[in-house]
């Protein structure tokens, strides 16, 4: 990974950024290191998508039910359980593991728009059982004044395990992308029939990736707990699977940083133009359709293929 | 090593394939001919895997292989390039050629090594074999065409295949890169003992590389055997060639 930034001029980007984000804590009032955590749990939950959107070509159209999965698996595991609260934040990505694991079987033969309505579909019978079973995980309410592990339960505190926690998701599913089972996968999105044809187990490669997302969007949904201290239905409902889509969009989907920059600008808009307006979907609808028609490719895909593409690949023994 | 007997494939009531026969052996090239819609293409994805055969059998090294997935077949040894340009269109002819190799090797489920570093030097001299070295880090998508019908056969080599299916491997090239392809073919069998099924409509390269050839009409083989043997029959040259051989 190291070697491969060198070759970049965002390093610079990189190594700046790092420090910033290092000292933000006492840089800048609460409000902010709250943001940016909250900057941070979406872009992590968007990049989680983007692994099978972008680089997979699946259309994950309800992506955010195993953000909703693993909250709510911390949360209940807190609320229940008596068990120190870290094992809930273990358990919550976990469950969504399972649970990518399930919907995935089941939709995974379907190809393009009919898996995304498949997928859609099952997601939304997980949010309605949420959403309706009062007794065990407080229906519409949702949970709050959840127990987070004291030691990150302050603003500050909540900032570092969140910001620990992302760049450790990063940098594994960075290696993951750029490993063979990534080359293959990016195989299978562009042409899954020739996949198929050079001996790749096509339903079993993408349910793989399909599970590798889910486990991060469950950390994505931990980490939200951690920052928010609570829980609603809300963030397994539909319409949040479609801000993480557009978040990857906006930023750049077949880029790895795009849906980390597409989710920072989102949470940034939505918070700086709502204080002026609640009508804040308006600004980001006439943005959306500027990109469209000037950058298609996103953000970062915009600023991609302006340099030249540096992938050199020497000559030397494996 | 590849034998096909009454192999039969119904689309409804269609019979793209009614009775088709074919044996390649070892080390050939053999070369299937016929009309457009003889169902030439349908054959090479019945055995490819591609498509369910309706009836007949498929032998591959003494054993059938009739019904198992592409990717199952791609393993016991099969490889086909594509008659429409098929590859990976957002990766670059390196990724493409690697992927396949990487796949060979069964390194697909390796999470967390750099792929750059793994099998680099036999996709290198996979690309070499088929002169796209210079093109190497060039998008597949943005290929000519004829740069893409050799990214195909390189993307099909890159499996290491014991026997190689080519269908049409010279649609739409010039007549310099059709000479080319007729070389590297020629090379594949000598150098590397590769055996090779191809369908081609250039009896130029046909009669130039095939060891035998088998005609194909409305979905059935009507002749096999060697090149002279078939050029002679008089059921082919009304049915296919329309001229007497001589001409």
């Amino acid at each position: 990974m190291l070697e491969n930034i060198k070759n970049h001029r965002g390093l610079w980007v990189v190594a700046g950024l790092a420090l910033l984000l290092a000292f933000w804590p006492s840089l800048v009032p609460r409000f902010y290191v709250y943001l940016v955590s909250l900057m941070l749990v979406t872009g992590l939950l968007a990049t989680s998508l983007n692994l099978v959107l972008g680089f997979g070509g699946l259309y994950q159209f309800h992506h955010a039910v195993f953000y909703g999965v693993g909250a709510y698996g911390a949360a209940l595991m807190i609320k229940w359980s008596g068990l120190s609260p870290w094992w809930g934040l273990l358990v919550g990505p976990l469950a969504a593991a399972l649970l990518s694991l399930v919907i995935g079987i089941i939709c995974v033969r379907l190809s393009q728009l009919y898996y995304g309505m498949l997928q859609i579909s099952l997601g939304s019978l997980v949010w309605a059982i949420v959403f309706r079973w009062y007794s065990f995980t407080g229906g519409d309410d949702g949970i709050h004044g959840i127990a987070v592990p004291g030691a990150i339960a302050s603003v500050s505190g909540a900032y570092w395990f969140t910001l620990a926690v992302t760049a450790a998701c990063l940098l594994v599913m960075y290696l993951v992308i750029n490993s063979p089972f990534g080359r293959v996968l990016m195989a299978t999105r562009d042409n899954s029939e020739r996949a198929e044809m050079i001996g790749v187990h096509l339903i079993g490669h993408q349910l793989i990736a399909l599970v590798i997302a889910g486990f991060f969007g469950g950390v994505a949904g931990v980490l939200f707990v951690v920052v928010e201290g609570s829980v609603f239905p809300d963030m397994m409902f539909w319409t949040l699977s479609l801000e993480i889509l557009v978040m990857c969009l906006l930023g750049g989907w077949f880029t790895f940083m795009g849906p980390m920059l597409g989710a920072a600008m989102m949470v940034g808009l939505r918070t700086v133009v709502g204080i002026y307006t609640e009508y804040w979907t308006l600004v980001l609808g006439v943005i959306l359709m500027l990109l469209i028609f000037f950058l298609p490719q996103g953000v970062l895909g915009f600023i991609g293929a302006k340099r030249t593409p540096a992938m050199a690949h020497s000559r030397r023994e494996d | 090593m590849l034998s096909v007997r009454g192999l039969k494939k119904y689309f409804g009531h269609f019979k793209a394939v009614s009775d088709a026969n074919l044996t390649v052996n070892q080390g050939e090239v053999v070369a299937v001919i016929g009309p457009n819609g003889a169902g030439k293409t349908t054959l090479f994805r019945l055995i490819s895997g591609q498509l369910k055969p309706s009836g007949g059998e498929i032998i591959f090294k003494g054993r059938p292989i009739g019904g198992l997935a592409p990717h199952q077949v791609c393993r016991r040894g099969i490889s086909l390039s594509y008659q429409v340009v098929s590859v990976f269109g957002r990766m670059s002819v390196f990724e493409n050629v690697q992927v396949a190799v990487l796949a060979r090797r069964r390194q697909v489920h390796r999470l967390f090594t750099p792929a750059r570093r793994l099998a680099v030097d036999e996709t290198w001299e996979i690309l070499e074999s088929v002169g796209l070295q210079d093109r190497a880090q060039a998008v597949s998508g943005s290929l000519s065409h004829g740069d893409g019908k050799l990214l195909e056969m390189a993307i099909a080599l890159g499996n290491r295949p014991e026997l190689l299916i080519m269908d049409e491997p010279t649609a739409g090239m010039s007549p310099e890169e059709t000479q080319a392809t007729i070389e590297l073919i020629r090379r594949l069998t000598q150098k590397m003992g590769l055996t090779i099924l191809l369908c081609e409509h250039d009896m130029e390269l046909v009669f130039s590389v095939a060891d035998r050839i088998m005609v194909m009409q409305s979905g059935r083989t009507i002749a096999e055997g060697a090149c002279d043997q078939v050029r002679c029959n008089q059921q082919v040259q009304q049915a296919y060639l329309g001229e007497p051989a001589d001409a």
